[in-house]
């Protein structure tokens, strides 16, 4: 007995520290189900798709993934279906803010409590958009022929993102909008190509190809600072160049969609930390660099404390925008 | 002219021999998924699409098209042998080409099927390949107002025409909007008809509501009148196949029109299945054999087929190069599409003509391929026939459950279907039609959407559907094919005013 001794003992102990998390932590024994809160093709789908893709190349889990849509109901029908999964950690939901606004403005039968927060994964950004021949060059001009005319907003769904945010633009911009709501972003893009809208408030994926091809163009983006440097969309202009809403006199700092992860309610906190990890894991890849940059979002990891902390103000904000247009259900 | 030598070189693309082998495997497969229940081509495809990501974006795309003609084909066969529509298009050719199997002539019915699909398919590239510059502008012009009225067209196209009681059609159509209206509503975003179960906030699938009408339906009524198919001869009928095709043109005037109008509302995105019932109506009103539809009648299944087609491939076009999908199936590929770095939209033609005229170049060689090994299977799934109808019953069950199960893995659905089951034998004893049951479950929903939105922008004023020569003229062609009937039938009263005693008694002698 000696110095070596104790240091072997130490050792042991430290390789005991070191595996006997590992030992005890939980592992998927059967293959588990990406529930994409939305139809084939949307960003909620492409999310989903994409991690699992990530996951079976780099064979971050043992078992078999599949991914299943459940949009019904603009993602209730997911929502509705992890309340109902409570304690089964092979459901793993993916969708957006919706979790918890969807809630406040419509009789479902769900709330965010319901379900196991994992992680907010990327932001999508909202800009304001109008047609190409349109004579407004910033949201100033914009705000201006609005206060004037009877102004069309399109947007994605009713009482959601889109319309909050035009009520925001509304009050901030002290105009008055008629919001028109379509089934998705896609669909809502076209009108404006069409001339059927004059404005509204995609996310960069769901306008991207407008854009390019000249039927639409960003007045502003609704961010702190302008978007990050990246190669040119249009022949002389690219993401970083449109200028934030506040710059233009349109005074609303930050709104931004995160796509969430949520596990059923009931799991053991073993378990939750798995998904956690595994979505760490999925976020060093280049395949997900990949994915955020073609879908041009943002990249962000919340979870834990952050994220609770993210889904509370947003709730706070949410709440009040919907109590002054008397969407609030309860 | 410009046009033609880019497709030319899309020739160059598509036609080589690793891409005509993805044709081959992706028509089989598609065949499978469109033959299998509840699988269809959305599902089929985006079970494929994490397939592709290493692929090059023409051989992705090549792969994935090639599976949806082939699901298009397969889906057709379980609609003309089993009664049961395996995608939302194929509904109306169940109507003609399930009588005509059950007659004793199923090779007939596939044949003609194929044919007219293919023939449909053939006009819908054509037309992309000379006018899809154009198109796109005229998709463009497309506001809410326009849809309605596209829909409203559709309806008035099928409804108006009906051979059953109008007051029995538009119970059925009533029923079907109440259908259509369960689950979350788009422009107000509240909750409606859930009847306090919670999972119907998604509301009712498609898939499920028509398997339960016309498989369990179907079913039930054969087995009260003790079903008895008409022998089917045991020779595998080759001679029968080519004699359907040889038959085909003699209905030029069915396949051009219903081609027209299914390239007609795969363009205005109205979409397939719109497309089908408003084709089948309208060849009711205008074909001699008019009557006789319902019965196994040839046109019958031509017009649904190639319009329906003819507005698959026409579909495609908005998606390229607007970004709106036409379709479900286009949804999926479109997700594909950017997942492979191509962004669907005005740019992608001048960017990636490699990509796009590649594509259109294999629209032409899928459909040939999809067409040739489909008409390869007609004796085989022709032979299904002569399997006795105790087998085939608890195999038709099967099918109805598994497809609806698999929907979305829901147990509430496969209670729905066999609900749906019971509500399909009682129309059909009380005589009532599905056809305006199913449109309205279909399409009722984007109607009543497209609808509200028009009025959001109005103000509320009608005025809206009558502002500018194109909805003007959609609606007022709409309301002719309403009213036609109504005014026909006033005509020949007016004419001859002895024939209502006539006509009553002829008509209480039916009901009795």
């Amino acid at each position: 007995m000696g110095r070596t001794s104790k240091l072997l003992l130490s050792a042991a102990a430290a390789v005991l520290a070191g595996t006997m998390p590992a030992l005890s932590a939980w592992q998927p024994q059967k293959p588990i189900e990406f529930v994409a809160t939305a139809g084939p093709g949307g960003g909620t789908d492409n999310l989903a798709r994409a991690v699992q893709n990530i996951i079976t190349k780099h064979k971050l889990v043992e078992q078999p993934i599949v991914v299943v849509n459940k949009g019904g109901g603009s993602g209730a029908e997911g929502y509705v279906y992890g309340k109902a999964s409570a304690g089964d950690p092979y459901k793993v939901i993916f969708g957006t803010s919706n979790a918890w606004q969807q809630p406040l403005v419509s009789k479902v039968a769900f709330n965010y409590t319901d379900l196991t927060p994992i992680a907010a994964m990327a932001q999508d950004e909202f800009l304001l958009w109008v047609k190409q021949d349109a004579p407004y060059k910033t949201a100033g001009d914009y705000l201006k022929a609005a206060a004037s005319g009877e102004f069309k907003m399109g947007g994605a769904q009713s009482k959601d993102t889109d319309e909050v945010l035009t009520r925001m633009i509304e009050k901030a911009g002290k105009v008055k909008l008629t919001y028109i709501p379509f089934k998705s972003g896609a669909e809502t893009a076209v009108q404006l190509a069409g001339g059927h809208l004059e404005s509204h408030v995609n996310n960069p994926s769901e306008s991207l190809g407008q854009w390019r091809g000249g039927t639409q163009r960003p007045l502003c983006v609704f961010s702190p600072k302008r978007l990050p440097q990246g190669p040119k969309v249009t022949a002389t202009e690219g993401w970083s160049d449109i200028p934030t809403c506040v710059e233009q006199g349109l005074d609303i700092k930050q709104y931004e969609q995160p796509r969430t992860v949520w596990l059923p309610g009931k799991v053991t906190p073993d378990q939750a930390a798995f998904y956690v990890d595994l979505m760490k894991k999925v976020q060093a890849t280049p395949e997900w660099k990949d994915y955020i940059e073609k879908t041009s979002q943002v990249d962000t990891f919340l979870t834990g404390a952050e994220f609770d902390k993210f889904i509370k103000e947003d709730l706070e904000h949410v709440k009040q925008v919907a109590g002054e247009q008397g969407w609030l259900v309860k | 002219m410009e046009n033609l030598s880019e497709l030319w070189h899309g020739f160059t693309i598509a036609v080589t021999v690793p891409h005509l082998a993805l044709m081959v495997v992706g028509v089989l497969l598609g065949i499978l998924v469109g033959v299998l229940p509840g699988l269809g081509a959305p599902n089929g495809v985006s079970l494929l699409l994490p397939l592709t990501f290493g692929m090059q974006p023409v051989s992705a795309i090549i792969l994935l098209s090639s599976m949806y003609w082939g699901a298009l084909f397969g889906g057709s066969v379980t609609s003309i042998l089993f009664n049961i529509p395996g995608e939302p298009s194929s509904v109306a050719t169940t109507f003609d080409g399930y009588p005509m199997a059950r007659d004793g002539r199923p090779t007939t019915a596939l044949a003609t099927a194929f044919g007219s699909a293919a023939f449909g398919a053939l006009i819908g590239v054509i037309l992309i390949t000379f006018l899809a510059t154009w198109v796109a502008q005229v998709a463009l012009a497309f506001g809410p107002a326009e849809y309605f009225a596209v829909y409203f067209l559709a309806f008035a196209s099928f409804v108006g025409m009906g051979g059953a009681a109008p007051v029995k059609t538009i119970v059925a159509l009533a029923i079907g909007f109440a259908i259509a209206a369960i689950g979350i509503d788009t422009v107000s975003g509240s909750v409606r008809l859930t009847m306090g179960v919670d999972e119907l906030v998604k509301g009712v699938n498609f898939v499920v509501a028509v398997m339960g009408l016309f498989g369990i339906g179907e079913l039930l009524v054969a087995v009260e009148e003790e079903f008895h198919a008409r022998a089917v001869s045991s020779k595998i009928e080759w001679r029968e196949v080519f004699r359907a095709i040889g038959r085909l043109p003699r209905h030029s005037v069915a396949l051009l029109r219903s081609a027209a109008i299914g390239c007609w509302m795969g363009i205005t995105p109205g979409g397939p299945t719109a497309a089908s019932f408003m084709s089948y109506g309208i060849a009711r009103r205008f074909s001699r054999r008019g009557r006789h539809f319902g019965t196994g009648e040839v046109e019958g299944i031509i017009s649904p087929e190639t319009a329906d087609h003819a507005a698959g491939t026409s579909a495609l076009l908005p998606m390229l190069s607007l970004g709106i999908p036409g379709s479900a199936t286009a949804a999926v590929m479109m997700g594909g599409l950017m997942i492979w770095g191509l962004n669907p939209g005005p740019m992608l033609f001048v960017d990636q003509k490699d990509f796009v005229w590649g594509l259109i170049a294999s629209m032409y060689v899928g459909n040939i391929v999809a067409v040739a090994l489909v008409l390869l299977t007609v004796p085989v799934f022709a032979a299904l026939m002569r399997i006795p109808f105790v087998v085939i019953a608890p195999l038709i069950v099967i099918i109805c459950v598994v497809g609806a199960y698999s929907v979305s893995n829901s147990y509430l659905d496969v209670v729905m279907m066999l609900g749906f089951g019971i509500v399909g034998y009682l129309f059909k004893k009380l005589f009532y039609p599905l056809a305006p049951l199913v449109l309205a479950i279909v399409i009722g929903d984007k109607a009543e959407d497209a609808f509200r939105q028009s009025m959001l922008m109005s103000k509320g004023s009608l005025s809206i559907f009558f502002a500018n020569k194109l909805v003007t003229c959609l609606i007022v062609a709409g309301l002719a094919l309403l009213l036609l009937p109504l005014v026909l039938q006033l005509a020949r009263l007016w004419r001859k005013p002895a024939a209502p005693a006539a006509e009553t008694t002829a008509q209480e002698k039916v009901i009795i």
